[in-house]
């Protein structure tokens, strides 16, 4: 699962790409963030993700990628199990711990701050 | 055939006084070089109310209260209200309107609104169709961000050239008596577009509608820059000044000193504010607080003034629309032996 | 006829001329530095849980994201997140934390609309875009897996 010279460097250069496609297109951080994740599923279909995760550790699943990886991890167990059913349940129930706790916690830290200007 | 109209720019035989004004800012503007220029300043931005759509509300009523009480006037003396704000349907507006009992026309032309505002009751007064009028306009940094473009605390990086809108309101009152400056002529501008996409580069939309205005302007009363002792822009900041000296120079105009901007001044040039204020309300508050004082003391007496508006949709952005810009112009002097 | 006669072409280049010029290698330099330490701590999150919580490796995994956006949305709530993005750019939006950010800047500006349509609806009027194609992706690479027998 990586150390922390790994992560540092591969969890940077993946801040970096971004960096170059915000600087260089005319695309916003919306844009970025999902086409990070889409090919965070795309590199998990591929079986890239696991092997990048054992060499970066959390240089791989701090990035948002990370819920890609999570989220098409559970539907291709959920689906070796329970063929088209399982398409379905798996997103439903590795809805990611990550996805899960941003709107639980979200929800309380807004309702208690406020926007300063 | 219309007498009084060359070109675009309408020209007043009876030109109306503005009698009273009264500017009300909120903190940032407060800290400015010009904090205690201002009439009034809220340390809160909501004004003690529950949003800051009804804190805009409280400022803008503020403003055309303090205006009327400076004129001398009670609301039954006012024959008429214009004004506007950049929210949608013009709410804030339609909100001070509904506490006063006088008719009240809304505008919209994003931050040149004062301008319009001015140069219409001006227009009004001048054709025999009003007494008084009172012109108000208002802006919000909370409203107009939420609106507009982002979150406030949404952690994006956003270029230099970005504006903060100012939180302010401004109110006019245009009367016959016991002003000390008259406005005498408005010059109504035309849309342009030059296809700018961002909106975080308002001053870079609204410049070409500004150069075109200014342009015209002359070109109507064949007058030139020895003519005026400012041209006063709204809110193109400091890279939509630049853009504006660039469009100007190429023909062969160049200011210089002589042109300033009320959003690249208001916040004193800090980075914080990027290229500085936007907004509605920057112009209003500027020249009734610190310009027209200015008219006052004798030490300037012509000021063309150019409200510049970015007419942004953020739901056509999204379409891949651009953002028009258009620019009002009025003049605001003292006409000696008036 | 307008006085004003360019092309967008041509006024254009005339904002690139005449704006200030973006400085990419600084902001790709601070963009790995920050993005490179929120993993630096990610990581050490991961190691933290794993030794001292005896948590399996998923376990800890999970637990350690769901930390770095608890801190992510605390610095939001504080008002200190949207500094760090000017910084950091990338930096802060790439990683997980700028996903809570996202979720909270919105909502927490809603409030005045109320729970239901204020709050509720708007923690995902920034973020809604990354769930929804991180489900469809998931989605489409699942079933080709099924349909290639993969």
């Amino acid at each position: 699962m990586g150390n922390y010279l790994t992560a540092f460097l591969i969890g940077g250069l993946i801040c970096v790409l971004g960096q170059l496609f915000l600087d260089n297109t005319k695309y916003t951080p919306a844009h970025l963030l999902v086409a990070l994740v889409v090919l965070g599923s795309i590199f998990t279909g591929l079986g890239w993700y696991e092997p990048l995760i054992k060499f970066a550790g959390a240089g791989m699943t701090v990035p948002v990628s990370n819920f890609g990886y999570v989220l098409t991890r559970g539907v291709l167990e959920e689906a070796s199990r329970d063929g088209l059913m399982g398409l379905f349940k798996g997103l439903l129930e590795t809805a990611s711990a990550g996805i899960s706790a941003s709107v639980v916690i979200a929800f309380f830290i807004a309702l208690i701050f406020n926007p300063k200007s | 055939m219309a007498k009084k109209l060359k070109g675009q720019t309408l020209i007043f035989s009876n030109p109306p006084q503005i009698i009273g004004h009264t500017s009300v800012v909120g903190p940032e503007e407060k800290k400015g070089p010009y904090g205690k220029d201002f009439d009034f300043a809220y340390q809160d931005v909501k004004c003690g109310k529950d949003s800051w759509e009804k804190g805009e509300k409280q400022m803008a009523s503020d403003a055309l209260k303090g205006a009327m009480d400076k004129a001398g006037l009670d609301p039954s003396d006012v024959n008429l209200i214009l004004g506007g704000d950049l929210l949608d349907e013009i709410i804030t507006a339609d909100y001070v309107a509904r506490d006063q009992d006088i008719p009240f026309l809304g505008l919209y032309s994003a931050c040149a609104i004062m301008v319009e505002a001015l140069g219409l009751g001006a227009a009004l007064m001048d054709g025999g169709f009003a007494d008084c009028v009172l012109a108000f306009a208002s802006s919000d940094y909370q409203t107009a961000e939420r609106q507009y473009r982002n979150p406030i605390e949404y952690g994006a990086q956003y270029p230099p050239y970005k504006q903060y809108t100012v939180t302010g309101a401004a109110a006019y009152a245009l009367g016959w008596l016991g002003g000390q400056t008259w406005i005498t002529h408005f010059t109504a501008g035309k849309v342009l577009d030059l296809g700018v996409k961002d909106p975080n580069n308002m001053g870079s939309a609204m410049a070409p509608a500004a150069a075109d205005t200014i342009l015209q302007h002359f070109a109507d009363l064949e007058r030139g820059l020895p003519d005026y002792d400012l041209i006063l822009s709204g809110d193109l900041g400091k890279m939509g000044k630049k853009m504006l000296l660039s469009l100007l120079q190429e023909k062969n105009l160049n200011p210089g000193k002589k042109l300033q901007d009320c959003g690249a001044l208001i916040f004193g040039g800090k980075e914080k504010y990027g290229a500085g204020g936007s907004g509605a309300g920057a112009s209003g508050v500027m020249l009734g607080n610190v310009f027209i004082p200015k008219i006052i003391k004798g030490e300037i007496n012509r000021i063309l003034l150019v409200g510049t508006g970015a007419l942004l949709s953020p739901l056509t952005i999204q379409q891949g629309e651009s953002i028009p810009g258009i620019a009002h112009a009025v003049v605001v002097e003292k006409i000696t032996g008036g | 006829m307008k006085n004003i006669n360019k092309t967008t072409d041509e006024y254009s280049n005339l904002i690139k001329k005449n704006q200030p010029p973006v400085k990419k290698v600084r902001n790709i330099i601070r963009a790995f530095v920050v993005g490179g330490l929120i993993s630096v701590l990610g990581q050490g999150l991961w190691n933290l849980y794993l030794l001292y919580f005896d948590l399996s490796q998923d376990d800890a995994g999970a637990l350690a994201t769901i930390t770095l956006i608890f801190l992510g949305g605390l610095l939001t709530g504080l008002g200190v997140y949207d500094n760090l993005g000017q910084f950091a750019g990338a930096g802060s939006i790439v990683p997980v934390t700028g996903f809570a950010n996202a979720m909270v800047s919105p909502a927490m500006e809603y409030k005045q609309e109320g729970y239901i349509l204020g709050i509720g609806a708007k923690l995902f009027s920034v973020a809604g875009p990354v769930l929804t194609y991180g489900m469809v992706s998931a989605f489409i690479i699942g079933a080709l897996k099924q349909i290639l027998g993969g």
